[in-house]
Formats: structure tokens, C-alpha cells, sequence
């Protein structure tokens, strides 16, 4: 099958690459540039562990076709992190024990993320609207709910 | 053939390719067409992306509006003056799937998806088709619905409603088992003007209810030239269900949306929660 070439930014990093048409992004990044921050769930755009923001906005990289990224700018949770230094929002997910077989925080740090950016003070229900396209099947969602009240307590996430 | 990636950089382009190939497809916001493609249902063909900015435009002059079928979830829920679609937008997945997810390709949603359609059909709404080259023709949201599925409905370009003068007059609600985020048991929207305490031209339509979303015109019969009290509600719920052939899915038995369906309808009309 004929590869098209594909250019973009990944996590602030020039990149490029080859892929089938068909590809979708999440498999560009986990087989194609060894980015396995995003998981592989379902496909479907129902679990939402492979959530990705693209330009800064929040999406699903199973649901979007790899070859449409050319020029844009995919933010994944391996570009929370500031080296040793945790994000605000990883932080709070450690000291609120908001992760346990950790198969969704991916998605549940880059769906904060995104909305901790749009609006750094959600009540309780905006956060669960936030966090409602990602499954979780350990946590309750409760611990995960706390850890993103208390991001946004904590002030140290900017307005994008 | 393989897939095959198209670029057009205007509608008539667009809709050229997708005349000239009756496999070729419209890539939208992609959430469901890229699941065919992630699960193998799609394997050959030339998908069309179209990249023209009018694509995603909102227009609004008064109370005409023009959304253009790229038109996101998310970018109608930034727009006030939207107001009375902003609950049928929220309606659908969870915030990824509301940026990426098009008013064009829910026109095209399997039921019980189409949530969005349901507001649209209850307001009247006009289908902008491009068929080949030339103009786009408007053709009536119901009409078009009747006649999807069947071979090549071209290209939507873009979808025109007129919206009320109070927002209120527009109701809205979704029934499904998980919140925030689930697929409808049954959706309903209900276009209820009113002028003198009684309701004139009535347009209620169901979600899930059929194999696409429907009117119903019996409910619309019953409402119009009355006043929303008890006795109209309960003629209401008599006639509810006629016209309606819901399916059996995951979410919900056929029998189970018909005993439904008339409960909700009552509530959504009396004010309810
Ligand atoms: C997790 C999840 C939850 C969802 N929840 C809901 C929900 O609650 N309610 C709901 O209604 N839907 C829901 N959906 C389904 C879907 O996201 C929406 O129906 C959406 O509006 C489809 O639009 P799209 O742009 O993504 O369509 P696409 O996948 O791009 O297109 C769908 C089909 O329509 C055709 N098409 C699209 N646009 C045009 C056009 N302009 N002209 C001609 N053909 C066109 C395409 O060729 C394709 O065949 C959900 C999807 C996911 C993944
Ligand atoms: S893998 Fe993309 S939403 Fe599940
Ligand atoms: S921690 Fe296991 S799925 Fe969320």
C-alpha cells in the first residue's frame, strides 16, 4: 500500500514520518514514532485513554485519521511533565491516589489538562462533564474528581 | 483498492469526487467513519476531506441561521446566540467527541444516534445538498431523511434553520441510562410556540424511535391550538407512540422505548425534570 508522508509537531519536537491512509493517529504515535503515552483501549472513541490535544483542543487519536496532522501540533501526556518535575495535574492525581492500574490516566490527565485551560476553576460538575468521554474502570471516578478540584485549588494550572 | 486520501479545497470539488465514485466517502469530523475504518468495515475507497473554510462556518443574521455541515458540537455550544441547541449539542459523547463530532455527519448517524438531528427536524430544518457541480439545492431535513441510505445523497454543504423567537419554545431532552455521557434509549425535541396561552405549530420529533429520527405528528395534532394543561398532555400521551418503530439494541428492547417514550414526552411538555 502506497505511504503517504506526514509532518507535525509531537510534544513541541519536529516530526515525520510514513503512513498508510488508513491509519489512524494513535497508531502513528505508538507504532510508528515509540510515543506510548496515548493507549490503545477500544478504537472506538469510547474509553478515551488514547485522548490527545491537537492545536489545543481535546480529541481522540483512534478517531483521527493520521495523515490529517500534517502541520498541526499533537500534545500527548508525555509532554505534561517538565523533566523531574511533575504537572500540577499529575501531582494532584499522585497525592489523591486518582490512579491505580493507570490504563486511563493518559486520557483522564489530558482531559483535565484541557479543561483546567479553559477554565481553571470548574465546579464538581464541569469536571465530571470534563472527564465523561474517559472510562475508568478501577478508580470510582471519585479519586480522579478530587485530584482535579484540587489542580484547580491549587492555581498552578494557566490559562492556555 | 486501498483507502485512498482526497483533498478538495472547495464544496464543488468535493462533491465531483464523491459523483464521480459512488464508493468514495466524505470525511467529516471522522468519529464514525473512522471507527469502519479501525474495525475493517471500510477497506477500500477514497475518503474526501474538505478543507474550505465555509465549511465550518456558523452564519446568523437575526433569527436565520446557516451552520455549515463542518460545524463541530463544540463550536455551536461557544455560540449564544444558539442558545435553544446548545442542550441537543451537550447531548452528544463527552468533550473530545463534541469537538471533533459534525452537524453534517449526524444528518448521517445510525439511530439511535442523531441526537443533534432531532432538534434540527423539529425546527425545520433545510439540508443544503450539492449534487455534482453547480448549485446546492435545499431539500427538507425530513425529505432528506427519508431518502438517506439510499445511493449517493451528495454532499451536505450545509443545514439552514430559522430559530424560534423565545429560546425556551425549543425543548430538548435525552434519555439515556449513563450520565453524563450514554447513547439515547429515545431523544425528544419539541418546537412549542405558543400566542395566547395556546401553542401553534406545534413540531415534535423523536430520536431513536425509527430507523432515523421522525416526526410526530400525531403529538403535533394534539398540541396545536390548546393550551399545555392536563387534558392536552394526557391526549398527548395517547398518541404518543403512533408512527414509531424502534429497534431492539444494547441500550434498550423496542417494547421497552415505546413504555418510555410517552413518560418522558409528558414531562418534557409539563416542565418537568
Ligand atoms: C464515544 C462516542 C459517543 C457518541 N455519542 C453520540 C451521541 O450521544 N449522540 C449522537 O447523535 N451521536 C453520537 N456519536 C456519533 C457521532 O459522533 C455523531 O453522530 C457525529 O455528529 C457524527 O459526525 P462526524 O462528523 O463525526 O461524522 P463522520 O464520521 O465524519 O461521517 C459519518 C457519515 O456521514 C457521511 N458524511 C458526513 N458529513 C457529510 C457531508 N457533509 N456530506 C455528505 N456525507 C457526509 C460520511 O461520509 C460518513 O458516512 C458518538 C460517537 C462516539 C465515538
Ligand atoms: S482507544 Fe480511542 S477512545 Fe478508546
Ligand atoms: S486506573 Fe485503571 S482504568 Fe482507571
Amino acid at each position: 500500500m502506497a505511504k503517504v508522508p506526514v509532518q507535525f509537531r509531537l510534544n513541541g519536537s519536529d516530526r515525520a514520518a510514513f503512513v498508510a491512509p488508513a491509519d489512524n493517529l494513535l497508531t502513528l504515535l505508538r507504532r510508528g514514532l515509540n510515543e506510548f503515552g496515548p493507549k490503545y483501549g477500544c478504537g472506538q472513541g469510547t474509553c478515551g485513554t488514547c485522548t490527545v490535544l491537537i492545536d489545543g483542543e481535546l480529541q481522540l487519536s483512534c478517531l483521527t485519521l493520521a495523515a490529517t496532522c500534517e502541520g498541526r501540533h499533537v500534545e500527548t501526556v508525555s509532554g505534561m511533565a517538565n523533566g523531574p518535575t511533575l504537572h500540577p495535574i499529575q501531582q494532584a492525581f499522585m497525592e489523591h491516589f486518582a490512579a491505580q492500574c493507570g490504563f486511563c490516566t493518559p486520557g483522564m490527565l489530558t482531559a483535565a489538562r484541557a479543561l483546567l485551560e479553559a477554565n481553571p476553576t470548574p465546579s464538581r460538575e464541569e469536571v465530571i462533564d470534563g472527564i465523561s468521554g474517559n472510562i475508568c474502570r478501577c478508580t470510582g471516578y471519585e479519586a480522579i474528581i478530587e485530584a482535579i478540584l484540587a489542580a484547580a485549588r491549587s492555581g498552578q494550572v494557566r490559562r492556555a | 483498492m486501498p483507502i485512498e486520501i482526497r483533498t478538495a479545497s472547495t464544496a464543488s470539488e468535493a462533491a465531483g469526487l464523491l459523483a464521480g465514485d459512488r464508493q468514495a466517502r466524505l470525511l467529516s469530523g471522522g468519529t464514525l467513519l473512522m471507527r469502519d475504518l479501525n474495525e475493517g468495515r471500510l477497506t477500500d475507497g477514497v475518503l474526501v476531506r474538505l478543507t474550505d473554510p465555509a465549511y465550518r462556518q456558523i452564519g446568523v443574521s437575526g433569527s436565520r441561521v446557516e451552520l455549515g455541515a463542518g460545524v463541530t458540537m463544540a463550536m455551536i455550544l461557544k455560540r449564544r446566540e444558539l442558545a435553544c441547541l446548545h442542550g441537543a449539542a451537550r447531548a452528544i459523547g463527552g468533550p473530545a467527541v463534541r469537538n471533533m463530532a459534525t452537524v453534517g455527519g449526524n444528518l448521517f448517524a445510525e439511530t439511535p444516534y442523531g441526537d443533534f438531528t432531532v432538534a434540527l427536524l423539529a425546527l425545520d430544518a433545510q439540508v443544503m445538498v450539492l449534487q455534482g457541480y453547480g448549485a446546492p439545492r435545499a431539500v427538507g431535513l425530513e425529505e432528506f431523511l427519508a431518502g438517506r441510505g439510499r445511493a449517493s445523497s451528495g454532499l451536505v454543504t450545509a443545514v439552514q434553520v430559522t430559530l424560534p423567537q423565545n429560546p425556551l419554545d425549543l425543548r430538548f431532552r435525552k434519555v439515556s441510562r449513563v450520565r453524563p455521557k450514554g447513547i439515547a434509549v429515545l431523544s425528544i425535541a419539541a418546537l412549542l410556540p405558543t400566542s395566547g396561552g395556546r401553542v401553534t405549530g406545534a413540531r415534535v420529533a423523536y430520536g431513536a424511535m425509527a430507523p432515523t429520527p421522525i416526526r410526530a405528528k400525531a403529538v403535533e395534532r394534539a398540541l396545536d391550538g390548546k393550551a399545555l394543561d392536563a387534558a392536552t398532555i394526557a391526549a398527548v400521551r395517547a398518541v404518543a407512540t403512533e408512527g414509531t418503530r424502534p429497534a431492539t439494541d444494547a441500550v434498550a428492547s423496542d417494547w421497552y422505548r415505546r413504555e418510555v417514550l410517552p413518560v418522558h414526552l409528558a414531562r418534557l411538555l409539563s416542565g418537568q425534570e
